[in-house]
């Protein structure tokens, strides 16, 4: 009885919890998702010979 | 009870011409700033009164004079009372006094649209095949570092070394929030693929008058632009030029408490760290947030511990006040939440976890070595203040990053002054009678009105000269000279006295 109890009282909580992790799962594969996007809009604005912009990006001590 | 914390950053951008064969970094730099058209109205800065050379701690009496090629380089006040100028081989812009962490994170951002203004308007002069780029970085890479300071208005009876005691450990732990992230390490420290700040690794004293070299944690500068005895101006330049508006406002809105808290002698106890400097570096390259700093009598924290510390007791502290402490409070507190958690919950409020997950994501994707070209440009490219290739500017786009302003906002503060401070006498000035005032300052501001002598108006209160207290004076003052007539000699309205210059 008090096993029953105990159980019926977890179940709540247990759904809970399988609905949390499927949401975060969801959210996951959707940041995921807006992650490649992004990258992809970044490919296409990122200055293309890399290798140049960066060697040629020498500044001055400042301040 | 505390002095108001008027809280002005000051930022250096990187500056690049490309294409551009015999590229000058100081005369691109004047040419970029003398492009900017924003609101017409502009002044020229006067340097009387500046004194970098002088240390808080009560020694060392140098005075830096600007050298002559410095002072006849582009320096100007906007109506919004900035100063837009050549600082060596960078575009600086600093902001205007601001009466709230706010407002201060607001001016911030206006400076970068200023910037990136500029930079666009410079564009249109330059040959075809040249490209102007400005960054809202602190550091090329290749181990050379300029500034992004930040400034707080302190009551001279602090003692100094008390602000050194409390503010170490803060400065030091606060990087966890505060950095713009950077691929790789400078200056001799660990190698690490990313680290949380541009700036740590360049810090390698605990105290000093430097800027440029052996940089300090606590920056003793004792330059107040205000009344010598009455105030200080804290001048903290160990902190990241920050893109995020929430960064930036949690930033300067913890600093400020925790001055006010310690000009009120509230705070309980002080937490001293054994190693300051190579603390500095370690939280920087601690992209866990997990590593144990020793304290002086043998204990350790985490940097995330000593910053839940300092929130506990400024919490308790602001229980009294009403205002932005509460904000700041609950930003600052949801921060370290999340950095304890999952440090990468926070892209969307701090710039190095923004710059960190893109470039985790394009590292995995394509298979780099983190010392990849590719990885370097997105390090670079993140910080360009260009609204269509900065990729932080790409982000916003994409509401992928918390705003605490709107675009209009952010506008009416390029050609705005805050109203509660003596900026706003000064940019109104701007405004008002720009052909009248010659020249202008933090802590004063040189009329020519065509009547003979010079008639120099001095600001030495920060706090006085806000719209409450000018802005009938201002309305009623057609002219500069009628201005000066209602200023008189002195009634204070402005915290100003009208004196005369030789002229």
């Amino acid at each position: 009885m008090a096993e029953q109890e105990q159980k019926r009282q977890r179940s709540p909580a247990d759904t809970k919890t399988e609905t949390a992790e499927v949401t975060v799962e969801a959210k996951a594969s959707e940041t995921a998702e807006k992650l490649d996007d992004l990258l992809d809009e970044i490919d296409a604005v990122l200055e293309e010979n890399a290798e140049e912009f960066v060697k040629n990006y020498v500044q001055k001590g400042g301040e | 009870m505390a002095l108001a914390k008027v809280i002005g950053t000051e930022t250096e951008f990187g500056i690049t011409v490309r294409n551009q064969l015999d590229f000058n970094p100081s005369v691109a730099s004047g040419f970029v700033i003398n492009a900017y058209r924003g609101d017409a109205a502009r002044v020229q800065w006067s340097f009387e009164e500046e004194s970098p050379g002088r240390d808080a701690r009560g020694f060392g009496f140098e005075t830096a004079v600007p050298s002559d090629l410095e002072a006849g380089m582009a320096n100007v006040v906007l109506t919004n009372g900035a100063r837009l100028y050549v600082d060596h081989a960078h575009p600086e812009y600093s902001t205007p006094e601001c009466l709230t962490p706010l407002e201060a994170a607001l001016h911030d951002k206006a400076g970068e649209v200023v910037i990136a203004r500029a930079a666009r308007a410079a564009q249109e002069l330059v040959p075809a095949g040249q490209i102007v780029g400005l960054y809202k970085n602190n550091s090329d890479g290749r181990g050379n570092s300029y500034g992004a300071h930040e400034n707080y208005l302190l009551s001279r009876a602090l003692p100094f070394d008390d602000v050194i005691r409390h503010l170490t450990a803060f400065l030091v732990t606060r990087q966890v929030f505060t950095g713009s992230g950077k691929l790789g390490s400078e200056n001799g420290r660990p190698d690490v693929d990313f680290q949380l700040t541009q700036r740590a690794d360049f810090f390698e004293e605990e105290v000093g008058l430097e800027t440029t070299l052996k940089r300090p944690i606590i920056n003793t500068r004792d330059e107040p632009h205000g009344t010598p005895s009455k105030y200080r101006r804290l001048h903290v330049i160990i902190g990241d030029a920050t893109m995020s508006e929430t960064q930036t406002f949690l930033k300067v809105g913890s600093t400020a408490l925790l001055l006010a808290a310690l000009e009120d002698g509230a705070l309980p106890d002080f937490i001293a760290l054994r190693h300051p400097v190579e603390s500095c570096w370690q939280v920087s390259h601690d992209l866990e947030m997990r590593r144990p700093l020793r304290l002086e009598g043998g204990a350790t924290a985490t940097a995330l511990d000593i910053q839940w510390q300092y929130h506990d007791w400024l919490s308790k502290y602001a229980e009294q006040f009403e205002g932005e402490h509460d904000l700041v409070l609950s930003e600052w507190g949801k921060i370290l939440t999340d950095l304890e958690r999952d440090p990468l919950s926070t892209a969307d409020r701090l710039d190095w976890a923004a710059k960190y997950r893109l470039l985790k994501g394009m590292q995995e994707r394509d298979g780099l070595s983190w010392k990849d070209p590719k990885l370097g440009a997105l390090n670079l490219q993140f910080h360009d203040v260009d609204p269509e290739r900065g990729i932080f500017h790409r982000l916003v786009r994409r509401g992928a990053i918390n705003r605490l302003f709107t675009d209009s906002e952010v506008d009416a503060a390029t050609t705005h002054p805050p109203e509660g401070t003596r900026a706003y006498f000064r940019g109104e000035c701007v405004a008002r009678y720009p052909k009248a005032l010659v020249a202008a300052n933090w802590d004063s501001l040189v009329f020519d009105t065509g009547e003979g002598s010079l008639k120099r108006v001095p600001m030495m209160e920060p706090l006085r000269g806000g719209k409450d207290l000018v802005e009938e004076l201002l309305e009623s003052s057609l002219t500069a000279a009628q201005l000066l007539d209602a200023l008189g000699g002195s009634d204070g309205r402005a915290g100003t006295e009208t004196t005369t210059i030789p002229g």
